[in-house]
């Protein structure tokens, strides 16, 4: 007996009607909140002509790729801004699943004076908003490092970010720490019991960090918007921004960036969906 | 003999501990500690490049002047205090209908509702501000023509701009809410349901004593996460309306970005961060005070 009545078999119509109703609500719901990205999909098939009336359709008569072509055309540097939002991303995920992952393992098993103080402040660090840190950033990044349209600069803020340590940690406190001991009197040290036991059994909680990580990068905006002027080093979404400044008549060409954007998130999700969907509750749980 | 042994141990793990937390550590400092020092500093000074000066209060006493921090702080409040609770109960309500389902249609629905949440905010405010079309042709305006509402001109109104934010910020980031409530109610133990059936409870009091009790913790912190991620939300602003018109859409993070960046009054920007910062921190505790009251962790 769960939260919902459980029919007899002389009812069994019920169940039927009321799980017919409940599906009917939720597929509603689930086809408003595609809506969008369908939206988004379709029209970037549409021809790459300045908008005007009747010109966008929920079902195209036809279907071209030139607004693709209209988009990779408009700037020299559009298969760029992908290829420095790969770097960028691979990197930043890279370094957050080693740095985070070394740092969370350390805060969890390892004694050692200070741990909990130097966690304390990581911890503090991830109260604070956005807003207070971005114009010293700012001016320490561009002004006094003289960084503006480096790499370095679009990736070294984001090398490992303080929620992906908290997350670590508490995975890993979560893991018996007899088989830790047990290497330990076999003489192994705190690094050899985290390469050859540690990371072998949190290969998911590793992957999931991985992949919000990569997400979380890609999708950034304001950073790199601030620090990369010359275009052969912006990132994809500033790229994308830049252009529906310069073309915000063009419709179809402006869905067909803004899917090029998401396509590689879109190929992630749907091959490593389960990845995704564990990654929403890990931060979750026991709030 | 074996204390030495132990305490040899002991300081090897401590030098391998520290290895290992060295980067983040390195990271707060530079990326956190002394942005945050210095922006408690720039806020005292009126920043230029050449010839920094020193203006004691009077960033702050400016910002407390003037009526847009107060109007976007408004904005901000009203942004949260209708996304919040909105995306929790609709969410709820999901999650709700989606328990009874096997595990396959909720993977589906669950993965359904999260897809808008992975295109970046820049892909998602280009369709939007299509679906936001003001033109009588424009998709929102023909869907509720449909239902006999006039054409509205969703994005340059002050009347319905600050609505058209919230509508496609609740129907981009449902996902992650109502995965986290099906875990919550998946954890909820039978037991409950069958003592309160026993008892003769309708569905609805099984959800007002058994379900929202139990999944309590979880509504306190996707309140209290959803509250701290509302008031500092300004990208999809910046992307839909630029603030606009008539600042109606202009929140404290916008109203800080643009004194920054669009304007280089860092001193100012900085003492109106501080005081986000401020206003943020007060709401956690009061928040957490009132509604975890009788929460057990």
């Amino acid at each position: 007996m769960g939260l919902f009545r459980q029919y007899g078999d002389n009812q069994k119509y019920k169940s039927v009607l009321r799980n017919g109703a409940m599906t009917a609500i939720l597929l509603f719901l689930a086809v408003l909140t595609l809506f969008p990205i369908y939206y988004m999909v379709i029209s970037s098939f549409g021809p790459p002509n300045e908008i005007g009336a009747a010109s966008y359709t929920l079902f195209p008569k036809y279907v071209t790729l030139d607004s693709y072509k209209f988009f990779f055309g408009f700037s020299k540097s559009s298969f760029r801004w992908i290829v420095n939002s790969m770097i960028v991303a691979g990197v930043v995920t890279l370094s957050n699943v080693v740095f985070a992952g070394m740092a969370g393992y350390a805060f969890a098993k390892v004694r050692f004076p200070g741990s909990k103080f130097l966690f304390f402040l990581l911890l503090f660090a991830m109260m604070v908003p956005y807003q207070v840190t971005q114009v010293p950033l700012y001016i320490l990044v561009a002004n006094v490092l003289k960084l503006t349209d480096t790499y370095t600069a679009l990736i070294v803020p984001s090398l490992v970010t303080f929620y992906n340590v908290f997350m670590a940690k508490q995975f890993f406190s979560s893991l018996p720490t007899s088989i830790l001991e047990a290497a330990r009197t076999e003489g192994c040290n705190q690094f050899q019991i985290l390469i050859k036991i540690v990371i072998p059994i949190s290969k998911t909680i590793l992957s999931v960090m991985a992949i919000m990580t990569f997400m979380g990068s890609w999708n950034t905006f304001f950073w790199p918007f601030l620090i990369c002027n010359n275009e052969q080093m912006q990132t994809i979404q500033v790229g994308l921004k830049n252009f529906s400044f310069a073309n915000t008549t063009y419709f179809s060409p402006m869905m067909a960036g803004a899917t090029i954007s998401a396509l590689p998130m879109f190929i992630l999700f749907f091959t490593l969906q389960k990845y995704f969907l564990e990654g929403v509750t890990v931060g979750a749980v026991k709030g | 003999m074996q204390t030495a042994k132990k305490r040899k141990r002991l300081n090897n793990d401590a030098k391998w501990g520290y290895v290992f937390v060295f980067v983040p550590i390195v990271s707060f400092i530079i990326f956190t500690l002394y942005p945050v020092v210095q922006a408690a500093i720039v806020s005292f000074q009126s920043y230029k490049p050449l010839k920094t000066e020193f203006v004691g209060f009077s960033n702050y006493s400016n910002t407390l002047k003037n009526g847009l921090f107060f109007k976007s702080i408004w904005n901000t409040a009203v942004y949260t205090a209708v996304t919040v609770p909105i995306s929790i109960l609709v969410a709820f309500i999901i999650s709700i209908l989606l328990v009874p389902f096997k595990k396959r249609s909720q993977s589906f629905f669950k993965a359904v509702f999260y897809l808008p949440g992975i295109a970046s905010g820049v892909a998602l405010s280009f369709v939007w501000k299509w679906i936001f079309d003001p033109l009588p042709s424009g998709l929102l305006n023909s869907v509720i023509r449909a239902f006999g509402i006039q054409n509205q001109n969703w994005l340059g109104s002050s009347q319905t701009a600050m609505l058209s934010l919230i509508i496609m910020t609740i129907f981009s980031g449902l996902g992650s809410t109502v995965i986290i409530y099906v875990a919550a109610l998946l954890g909820i133990d039978p037991t409950y349901y069958e003592v309160a059936n026993i008892d003769g409870a309708t569905f609805l009091q099984r959800i007002k004593y058994v379900v929202w009790p139990m999944v309590k913790p979880t509504t306190v912190f996707l309140t209290i996460t959803g509250v701290i991620n509302a008031f500092q939300a300004f990208q999809t602003a910046y992307l839909m309306t630029g603030g606009g018109p008539d600042h109606a859409t202009t929140m404290v993070g916008l109203l800080i970005f643009n004194n920054a960046f669009k304007y280089f009054n860092y001193g100012e920007a900085c003492a109106q961060a501080l005081l986000l910062a401020g206003i943020i921190a007060v709401f956690a505790v009061f928040q957490f005070k009132v509604m975890a009251a009788d929460v057990e962790y």
